[in-house]
């Protein structure tokens, strides 16, 4: 595979790993869990959706799959009949952007209350960079609000929301998204407590790049008393969490790091790597049946970021 | 008025006067007794031991790869409570409260409050739902409990990952646990039982005992994280597979065979000991932790040093 994005391919993974755990789209319900304030998170399949509502209309973060919009769209307008008004998406993968073009038209057009879809300019580059005979991504559902500096600001519902790149991290387009005002943050797929992270190398990220990333999220989280509450972060996927489970999940990629690391220092190959099954303490916490990223393709990503 | 009117009259007012939930109040200040597992529970356990521990092969190299630094080198940890299903084990006193319906003034729940980092917990009895599988999970979980006769059996989820022992062995966030709270005059018995698919292979039970003792007062306890040392920010001190040089240490202390001390879930039952082995060193006579428990000895310091490494 090349160097440019084949969305297409990456659909077809993604919603195969939706098939494997039985999921008809059809079937899928949302369920709409209560984070903070105005911020609530919508879980459906794919990529978990936050979602921000107020007297300006409403701002959504990832948009999951495209058959699941209308369900979607259905559950924020019990939220609020306010307009939608931003799209933000933390990265490129299709179980993130595959709705955009469908809740876009779904959403309507109003040239008074526009709808805009921002992410890295990383995004908008990998998903446009599409080889001929592939399925290009709808143009409808593109980032074109795109932004190429480290943070992008907005105020909207009456609260600040900073959106800050984390470079080469999970990928190279990576957003998390800090509601100030409520104090939560939409970390998308730099976090995902029940599951390794998937450390994508062909689309530029790294295990360092990920770790600088939680570490940032662990800056802004502030903790209440007995040290948990206080920021609240919406994984990418899973229940929602805090300034602790970011600390555990952190930790857990430095440990499996230090240990890939230190085996590369002494020489040895991947598959050698891979034979010492240096996650086996953590492969009954974040591996299932069902997941993406397994053991050895975590190590894998590990390895080879490390290496480059 | 004909008797059966009256019988009427008592069985209703029996009906609408008679706590619907509470058999047993609990309601008081409780100073814990620790001469259950003392040397685990006030000094600490050793690190290296799991011995009793129904650990998988996952949990015993998470225990392993444990340096204890972390939790000063790294700050988050600092002011972290016990996680409920460990906190009755803990060294804290207890305050229970009752909660009313400010309406019905019927019991709808237990507080505890334990001093020890503020540990604040409420225990529902009004038969509300646990919440979503996406909900937050916190140190304390959300507890649920139901009387069966005079035993309060209270059920928690949503807990935080969290320790079995402060030596490093995990706890899940996907663990659960049971307790059953029975009160014996000033005594309170609480029997724990905790589920991890994550971590163990069978259940684990444990009991803690308190005694009511309504002159302590609970003070505040506030902590505030602060960065200790100098680190770098991708720093989280940890042991590589096979180089923690503190594992043994615990057998050879105690005179212990070395692989009963790395648990499992057969070290738990009283047949292990006929098949648990030979210690690489016996000990002619206790020097470690000797007394603990013994006439109010509490015990803060050892006083040996593994065969071996003595001067």
């Amino acid at each position: 595979m090349t160097g440019t994005i084949l969305y297409a391919s990456l659909l077809a993974v993604f919603a195969g790993c939706a098939n494997s755990q039985q999921q008809d789209f059809d079937k899928i319900q949302i369920h709409v869990e209560p984070v903070q304030h105005n911020i609530y998170m919508l879980v459906g399949a794919g990529g978990n959706t936050t979602v921000q509502v107020g007297s300006e209309g409403v701002l959504m973060v990832d948009t999951q799959f495209a058959p699941l919009a209308p369900k979607l769209m259905a559950e924020i307008h019990k939220l609020s009949p306010g307009p939608l008004r931003y799209i933000i998406n933390t990265h490129m993968h299709p179980d993130h952007v595959g709705g955009n073009a469908a809740i876009a038209k779904l959403a309507g057009s109003d040239p008074a209350l526009p709808l805009k879809i921002i992410a890295h300019e990383n995004v908008l580059n990998r998903l446009t960079a599409t080889e001929r005979g592939q399925t290009p991504f709808p143009e409808a559902g593109l980032p074109i609000d795109e932004y190429g500096t480290p943070a992008k600001n907005l105020h909207f519902n009456g609260e600040a929301i900073i959106i800050y790149h984390e470079p080469n991290a999970h990928t190279d387009g990576d957003s998390v998204v800090l509601f100030r005002g409520s104090d939560v943050i939409s970390a998308g797929d730099i976090f995902t407590p029940d599951a390794y992270p998937f450390i994508d190398v062909e689309r530029g990220g790294s295990v360092q790049g990920e770790i600088l990333a939680l570490n940032h999220i662990l800056q802004m989280t502030v903790p209440a008393k007995t040290q948990e509450g206080g920021t609240y972060v919406i994984p990418g996927h899973g229940r929602i969490c805090d300034d602790a489970d970011v600390v555990e999940f952190r930790d857990m990629v430095v440990i499996v790091r230090d240990r890939v690391r230190d085996m590369i220092q002494k020489g040895m190959t991947l598959d050698q790597v891979k034979a010492t099954k240096p996650t086996r303490d953590y492969d009954t916490e974040y591996v299932t049946s069902a997941s993406f990223v397994t053991a050895d393709r975590f190590v894998e990503a590990v390895y080879k970021s490390l290496s480059k | 008025m004909p008797r059966f009117e009256i019988r009427s009259m008592l069985a209703a007012a029996v009906l609408v006067s008679a706590p619907l939930f509470a058999q047993v109040d609990f309601s008081g200040s409780w100073a814990p007794l620790y001469h259950e597992d003392l040397p685990d529970r006030i000094p600490g356990p050793e690190l290296g031991d799991y011995l009793g521990l129904p650990l998988n092969e996952a949990a015993r190299l998470r225990a392993d790869s444990y340096d204890a630094d972390r939790i000063s080198v790294v700050s988050e940890y600092q002011c972290r409570p016990h996680s409920a299903d460990y906190s009755m084990r803990g060294l804290a006193n207890m305050r229970v409260d009752a909660i009313r319906d400010p309406v019905t003034q019927r019991f709808i729940a237990f507080h505890t409050r334990i001093n020890f980092q503020e540990m604040e917990r409420t225990i529902w009895l009004d038969g509300r739902a646990h919440p979503s599988e996406y909900a937050p999970h916190t140190w304390q979980g959300f507890s649920t409990g139901a009387w069966e006769d005079n035993m309060l059996d209270i059920y928690t989820t949503h807990l935080k990952e969290s320790y079995l022992k402060r030596n490093g062995v995990p706890r899940s966030d996907k663990a659960t646990f049971t307790e059953h709270w029975v009160r014996h005059g000033n005594y309170l018995t609480v029997a724990t039982v905790v589920t991890d698919p994550v971590f163990m292979t069978e259940p684990l039970v444990r009991t803690q005992t308190w005694v009511l003792d309504p002159a302590q007062v609970i003070a505040r306890d506030i902590c505030e994280t602060v960065a200790e040392t100098p680190k770098a920010a991708d720093y989280v001190p940890n042991h590589l597979p096979g180089t923690n040089p503190f594992l043994h240490e615990v057998a050879d202390w105690y005179g212990l065979p070395y692989e009963a001390t790395r648990g499992g879930a057969e070290t738990l039952y009283p047949e292990y000991r006929k098949k648990m082995g030979k210690p690489e060193h016996p000990r002619d006579r206790c020097e470690r932790y000797c007394s603990c428990g013994a006439e109010g000895q509490i015990c803060l310091s050892p006083t040996a040093a593994p065969p071996g490494k003595r001067p």
